[in-house]
């Protein structure tokens, strides 16, 4: 059963507090969604690391419940 | 086989390949059917480079499919790996091939490109 966005979004921001998340839906069919994850918290981490803070989040869903979010991460821009 | 044993014979095995082949996909399917879009994706990516890879299918043992995973501490599939070094999952592997980073990492690591024309 495909997972409701808003519990994606609640999730990431429970794992990282500071996060502004932005979710798609990008087949429109609830199962394969995009998350754009902005957070001071990746400032200096790979995009591996920061990848994997944002699954660690979702306590084990991805790849399993969460089929296909595809992620993407970045620092805020300080301006 | 307890499943101690079991995990460091699939440790032992996926060492082997990443540091045997310099380029390592562990997709689901082969390079020449890829069984989901985004191992497909992937391939394409290192298809478009140039770059000589070794497609390993997970989809044919469990055992390998979940070793993987715990290997890499990563929860997906496809991984790659360049010179025995976890890089990333499609959405990162992707992303620094657009940016352009992702030629600059293989350059780095001496990999042979022959981009097709």
């Amino acid at each position: 059963m495909p997972m409701d966005p808003a519990e994606i979004v609640s999730l990431i921001k429970q794992g990282i507090p500071d996060a502004e998340v932005q979710i798609e839906d990008l087949r429109g069919d609830g199962d394969h969604y995009g998350a754009y994850v902005v957070s001071a918290a990746f400032r200096g981490k790979t995009r591996v690391q920061q990848h994997r803070m944002v699954m660690e989040a979702l306590q084990g869903r991805m790849g399993e419940e969460l089929h296909a979010l595809a992620l993407q991460t970045a620092v805020p821009s300080d301006t | 086989m307890s499943t101690q044993t079991e995990s460091n014979a699939v440790f032992e095995r996926i060492r082997d390949e990443v540091s045997g082949t310099p380029v390592v996909l562990f997709m689901k399917g082969t390079p020449v059917f890829p069984q989901c879009g985004f191992s497909a994706a992937v391939v394409q990516v290192l298809t478009h480079l140039g770059v000589p890879f070794k497609g390993i299918d997970v989809l044919t043992d469990p055992s390998l499919r979940q070793g993987i995973k715990a290997y890499s501490d990563w929860p997906t599939i496809p991984q790659l790996y360049v010179k025995g070094e976890f890089v990333g999952g499609c959405d990162i592997v992707r992303e620094m091939y657009q940016t352009g980073e992702l030629t600059e990492f293989l350059q780095a690591n001496g990999i042979e490109m022959r981009p097709a024309e």
